[in-house]
């Protein structure tokens, strides 16, 4: 029978791969990426709880939510990441140090 | 007992699906091809919605996520870079130290959730969950429900405003 477990442990492996993507990668789109990883990854747990404890809806509620916030998080995200690159020409992070004392 | 065997391949193929391309995303060279294996994430996550039972988070998820938020992501790849530009390399730095922090962090992940012993109500039956999510948000979620509409209006006139050309 497929378990809690199984779905805690594919969550687990989903937001290792995410902070694996923000922590290695320099395009700003790239690291965008990652972070949708981990809001997946934190759903897949959210919704499992919520179906093995007998079916608590808040579970799905609360996935939801995550789902607005990224869909808020990635248009404004998109919109920072456009208007850099009309600024400095490049979607390269590290050159995205002119606040630097 | 036959049906219980299909269930366990179909599950296993689908989590395979969203580990696999989740990993292709992390580790492809490629832009383009970041963005297209997340698509395959997305419908990975979709199928395990639908394992457990979560209808309308299933169809919500290939909505907005394979609908919005891939195509939005795919906008930001082609207006970031020059359209025929064929090498969309993406760069990567500090790869093995982050290697290893992330094999160390998957696995105290793993073994946190192996040992704990949660005690949850068992396993649900799979019901329509629409009309239970639609009667929670108009009764009990009322509050964060209308929040999370301002929000959603706030961030997108937001986003409109950075990206707008300053007029002269």
């Amino acid at each position: 029978m497929i378990g809690l477990n199984h779905y805690l442990i594919i969550s687990a492996a989903l937001f290792s791969l995410g902070i694996m993507g923000v922590l290695t990668r320099k395009n700003a789109v790239n690291v965008l990426m990652g972070v949708e990883l981990i809001l997946n990854s934190a759903n897949i747990n959210l919704v499992a709880f919520s179906k093995y404890s007998a079916g608590n809806m808040s579970g799905q509620i609360f996935a939801i939510f995550v789902i607005v916030v990224a869909a808020a998080e990635a248009a404004v995200a998109l919109a920072i990441v456009l208007s850099m690159y009309r600024i400095i020409k490049t979607v390269n992070l590290d050159r995205a140090d002119t606040l630097k004392g | 007992m036959d049906n219980e065997l299909l269930t366990r391949i179909v599950f296993y193929f689908f989590a395979a699906v969203t580990v696999g391309s989740a990993a292709v995303v992390v580790f492809a060279r490629n832009l383009i091809r970041s963005a297209f294996a997340l698509l395959f994430t997305f419908v990975g996550v979709a199928a395990l919605y639908v394992f457990l039972g979560a209808d309308f988070l299933a169809a919500t998820q290939m909505v907005i996520y394979v609908g919005g938020i891939l195509v939005l992501l795919l906008f930001g790849v082609m207006l970031t870079h020059k359209l025929y530009d064929l090498n969309l390399k993406a760069e990567t730095f500090q790869f093995l130290p982050a290697l290893v922090a992330v094999l160390g962090l998957f696995g105290i992940l793993t073994t946190f959730m192996l040992r704990t012993r949660w005690h949850g109500g068992g396993q649900a039956e799979s019901v329509p969950t629409t009309e239970l999510i639609g009667e929670l948000f108009m009764r009990d979620y009322i509050l964060p429900f209308e929040a999370a509409s301002i929000l959603l209006l706030i961030a997108l006139i937001g986003a409109a405003m950075i990206v707008r050309r300053r007029s002269e």
